[in-house]
Parts: structure tokens; C-alpha cells; sequence
């Protein structure tokens, strides 16, 4: 174990090297190209004995890893943006294959315009494609995300996307403890999987499911992905005992005796934390939420820190254009509606395409989810920091 | 049929040739039927049918395989003897 300093990047990349990944299919985009060109490195330097597949595209890359996942290799890509909207129609496939893939998304924008900055619309346009989502807030989180990744992927059959900000966690140093690889090792060991192609056991894969099988096998997923939510709180068990850190699916903060409630995904949290503090000081009763895990979405969970709580402000940095809600939001109060309280929940957009969340916006959106909490009544979605 | 929960998981199919249990050939609305007294054993029909249904048995006489045949009536078309009718499928 040691403490060093690193990028959000290069913790995946030593995550990826030291759960001894068998192979690496990856095509470069910013901001997720440091991943796959340290993880090059290492497999040039020979210190990862893995197959390092260059591909032409991320739609290659991907049906790579299928390839390759479904021969019992232990399999990791990574991409961002664009790359993840092109892997759109096979990212369905390598779910319902029921690959165990691994994948890092560093959270970036979409064009049009061309944006190379942090906002999450490129992991939330692929909510529904079966794989399991977690999303980190910090460089440890990012690290401890990708070993326990390849645990629940193998367990379950489902692959797992990794979602971490482009630039804010992805090129931003951080100190985190590195752990020995024979603990990691140890913690997710190399195993063949269960019915994996192999010579002596040949089955025909990627075949026509017609309307009288279709309809089962996509049954299988919703099945598979509800049965993973045990999966995931086991393996986070397991690594807290080994290795001395949880994390729940999410995570909480000022909670216990919070009026007022914010709820965001990724880096912006820590920005959000530090108003908590700075309201806590002035007597505000406020609180923060942290969806880590985003599929499956952690319903219960979130039903019980809500108990006692007056407002709630959910903050997308994703649009869900002429829907209801934007994606966030939409959960939330989906989730709101089978618990026994009525809350007002007021939705906030913000941080599109690399735009900051200052400090002062985080004091603004707590100031309105407590006026929405004393009048009761929510205002239409508030865009935070958009010039009027 | 079998239940989400019995199917091979990721629509893996396990035993090889199990096509053969698929019935491919609800669709037809005519069938051929062959004469086989008309029948000079040409080969012609066998030879052009797109699905591989006509037969052809030890005698080198030939029959249908109804259970791949499409109906198409290719095989109706390419005797020279007419020795194939294409005959509507009851009930329809
Ligand atoms: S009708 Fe078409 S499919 Fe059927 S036997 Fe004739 S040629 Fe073949
Ligand atoms: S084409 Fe006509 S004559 Fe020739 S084998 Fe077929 S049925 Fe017989």
C-alpha cells in the first residue's frame, strides 16, 4: 500500500493493470485518451501481460470486447462523448450477450456544438442499454470503482460502465492510496466464467431472437440487472473488509438531520459540500446526495435518507429535451411517487458542456429548494447560470 | 415453450443444428405438389428451389420437404413437364 498522487485517468489505468486484465480494446478520444495510452505503456513495458487490440473506431472497439469477453478474458475499454454514442447499438449488444466488460466513460458533452468539456449527456443518452452505471466523485473512488467493476461484472453477467468528469476528476491529481496487486489479486482472481465459448464447449452466440424468444432474453436483463443490486452491495462488503473503504450506492452528506436536500452525480459534489459546510455554520439544515450507482437505481436507499426531509433540489447536467423531467429529475420523483411522503422536488440544470458550478450557484439552488420547501410549491426546472 | 427463466442465458444456442425444431415454413400460401407420374427425374426442380426443400431419394425420384418449402413455385416454373401444381394451403 502506498499513497500517491495521481489523475483520475492513470487510477484507472493502475486499477485496469493490477486486476490483470487479459485483453484491451480501446480507440483514443479526449478526455479518456491518458486511460488506454498509460495502460499501452504498460503493456509495451511489459508490465501488463494483456492483448492490446487498436482498433479503427469505438464501434470496433467494443465488438472487440465482446469477442473477447465472451471467451472468459477479463476485458476493460474506455471512452468518452462521441465514442460512447457510437458504441450506442452494440453497448445493447454486449449487455444482452452478457458479457462482463468493463468499461471508463470519462464523462464529456456531445456536439453539436463540438464541446470537449464535462457535462454528463453522453452516459445518461445510454440509461437504458442494460449495463450497470456507477459514477465517481472522486480519484480513490474511480480507482475502487474499477476493481470492484470486474467482481460484479463476472458475478452478474453484466458489463459495467465507470463514469468519471472529464477534466474535473480525469485530469485533476488527487492522492489516493494505491493498494498492494496481490490484495487486488487476491479480492478478484482470475477464474474461468461460467459457459464461456471454449473448444470444448461450442454454442452459437449473437444469433436472430424471433418474436417468440425475443421478449425472454430481454426479460433476462431487467432480471439480471434487479438480481445485481445484491451483487454490488456484497462485493462493496467484501472490499470494505479487505481493503477498509465502502461506499454505498450512494452517498450521503449532513443527511441525518437535514430539512433541505440536494442531489447530484460526480466531481460537482465536493464543490456542493463545501456550501453545506458553509450553511451548516450560518444554522441551515441542509444536506447533500450522491448517486454513485445510477443503474441500478437505488430506490430504497434513497426512500430512507428522505424520512424527514421538507425540500428536495435535484441538479441535472443532462437534458432530457420536451420530456417531463431531465434524466435525474425523472428518477427522483419517479422514486418520490412509491414512498408514503410527498415532497416537492425542484429540478436545476447546470454545468452543461464544461460551464462551472460555483459556489455561489450551489448557495442559490439551496436557497430555493428551502423557499420551495416553506411554500410547498415548485417552480418549472430552473437552468443555473444560463445568461438570460 | 420455454420460460425466460429456462432459456440458455444470452440466447446461447447449445446444441448445434437445433434449427431444425424451428418451423421456418408458416408462411406458405401455396405448395407444390409433385406428380411423380409426370415426373422424368430431370432434376431441374431440385435444382433451382432457393430453399433446398425438394428432395431427392435413393430411386432418384424426388418429393417436397414441406417443412422448408416457402411456396414460392419456382420449382412449378422450372419443370419442363408440369409435372408440379401449386395447390392453396387450406384455411387460407
Ligand atoms: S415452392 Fe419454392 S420453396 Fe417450395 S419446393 Fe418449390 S421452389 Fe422450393
Ligand atoms: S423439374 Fe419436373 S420433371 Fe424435373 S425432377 Fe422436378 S418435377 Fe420432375
Amino acid at each position: 500500500m502506498k499513497r500517491v498522487a495521481l489523475s483520475g485517468n492513470y487510477a484507472v489505468a493502475y486499477a485496469v493493470k493490477m486486476a490483470d486484465v487479459d485483453v484491451i480494446a480501446a480507440y483514443p478520444i479526449t478526455p479518456q485518451t491518458p486511460i488506454v495510452e498509460k495502460l499501452s505503456e504498460f503493456v509495451a513495458d511489459g508490465l501488463l501481460d494483456a492483448e492490446y487490440i487498436n482498433v479503427e473506431s469505438e464501434h470496433s472497439a467494443l465488438s472487440a470486447c465482446i469477442g473477447s469477453s465472451l471467451t472468459g478474458a477479463r476485458t476493460f475499454t474506455a471512452t468518452s462523448s462521441q465514442g460512447l454514442a457510437y458504441m450506442h447499438e452494440v453497448l445493447f449488444m454486449a449487455s444482452s450477450l452478457r458479457t462482463s466488460i468493463v468499461m471508463a466513460n470519462v464523462n464529456r458533452a456531445l456536439s453539436h456544438p463540438l464541446n470537449i468539456w464535462n457535462d454528463h449527456s453522453d452516459a445518461m443518452a445510454e440509461r437504458d442499454v442494460g449495463w450497470i452505471q456507477f459514477w465517481v466523485n472522486s480519484v480513490q473512488e474511480a480507482f475502487d470503482a474499477t476493481i470492484q467493476a470486474f467482481k460484479i461484472a463476472e458475478e452478474v453477467l453484466l458489463p459495467v460502465m465507470i463514469n468519471l468528469d472529464g477534466f474535473i476528476l480525469s485530469h485533476i491529481n488527487e492522492v489516493l492510496i494505491l493498494p498492494d496487486e496481490e490484495l487486488v489479486r487476491e479480492f478478484i482472481p482470475s477464474k474461468p466464467l461460467f459457459n464461456r465459448l471454449s473448444p470444448k464447449l461450442a454454442y452459437t452466440i449473437g444469433v436472430v431472437g424471433p418474436p417468440e424468444y425475443y421478449y425472454e432474453m430481454r426479460y433476462q436483463i431487467i432480471d439480471a440487472i434487479e438480481r445485481s443490486r445484491k451483487n454490488i452491495n456484497e462485493v462493496n462488503r467484501e472490499f470494505g473488509e479487505l481493503f477498509g473503504r465502502t461506499y454505498g450506492n450512494i452517498s450521503t452528506y449532513m443527511m441525518e438531520d437535514a430539512d433541505y436536500a440536494l442531489i447530484t452525480m460526480g466531481a460537482v459534489s465536493s464543490t456542493a459540500k463545501i456550501v453545506v459546510d458553509s450553511l451548516r455554520k450560518e444554522g441551515e439544515k441542509v444536506g447533500l446526495i450522491s448517486i454513485r450507482c445510477f443503474r441500478p437505481f437505488p430506490k430504497n436507499d434513497i426512500i430512507e435518507v428522505f424520512e424527514d426531509v421538507k425540500s428536495i433540489g435535484v441538479l441535472d447536467r443532462a437534458l432530457t429535451p420536451g420530456g417531463i423531467g431531465h434524466p435525474l429529475f425523472t428518477e427522483i420523483v419517479t422514486t418520490l411517487y412509491d414512498s408514503s411522503k410527498i415532497i416537492p422536488v425542484q429540478s436545476f440544470v447546470g454545468g452543461l458542456g464544461g460551464r462551472d458550478i460555483t459556489i455561489d450557484d450551489f448557495k442559490q439552488m439551496y436557497k430555493i429548494i428551502k423557499d420551495v420547501g416553506l411554500s410547498g410549491r415548485r417552480k418549472p426546472c430552473i437552468y443555473i447560470g444560463l445568461r438570460e | 415453450m420455454k420460460s425466460w427463466k429456462e432459456l440458455p442465458i444470452g440466447a446461447m444456442i447449445i446444441e448445434p443444428g437445433n434449427s431444425i425444431e424451428y418451423n421456418v415454413a408458416q408462411w406458405r400460401v401455396f405448395r407444390p405438389v409433385l406428380d411423380k407420374n409426370k415426373c422424368t427425374k430431370c432434376g431441374l426442380c431440385w435444382i433451382f428451389c432457393p430453399e433446398g426443400a425438394i428432395v431427392r431419394n435413393e430411386d432418384e425420384s424426388y418429393e417436397v420437404n414441406l417443412s422448408f418449402c416457402k411456396g414460392c413455385g419456382i420449382c412449378q416454373r422450372s419443370c419442363n413437364v408440369k409435372a408440379i401444381t401449386m395447390i392453396k394451403e387450406e384455411g387460407l
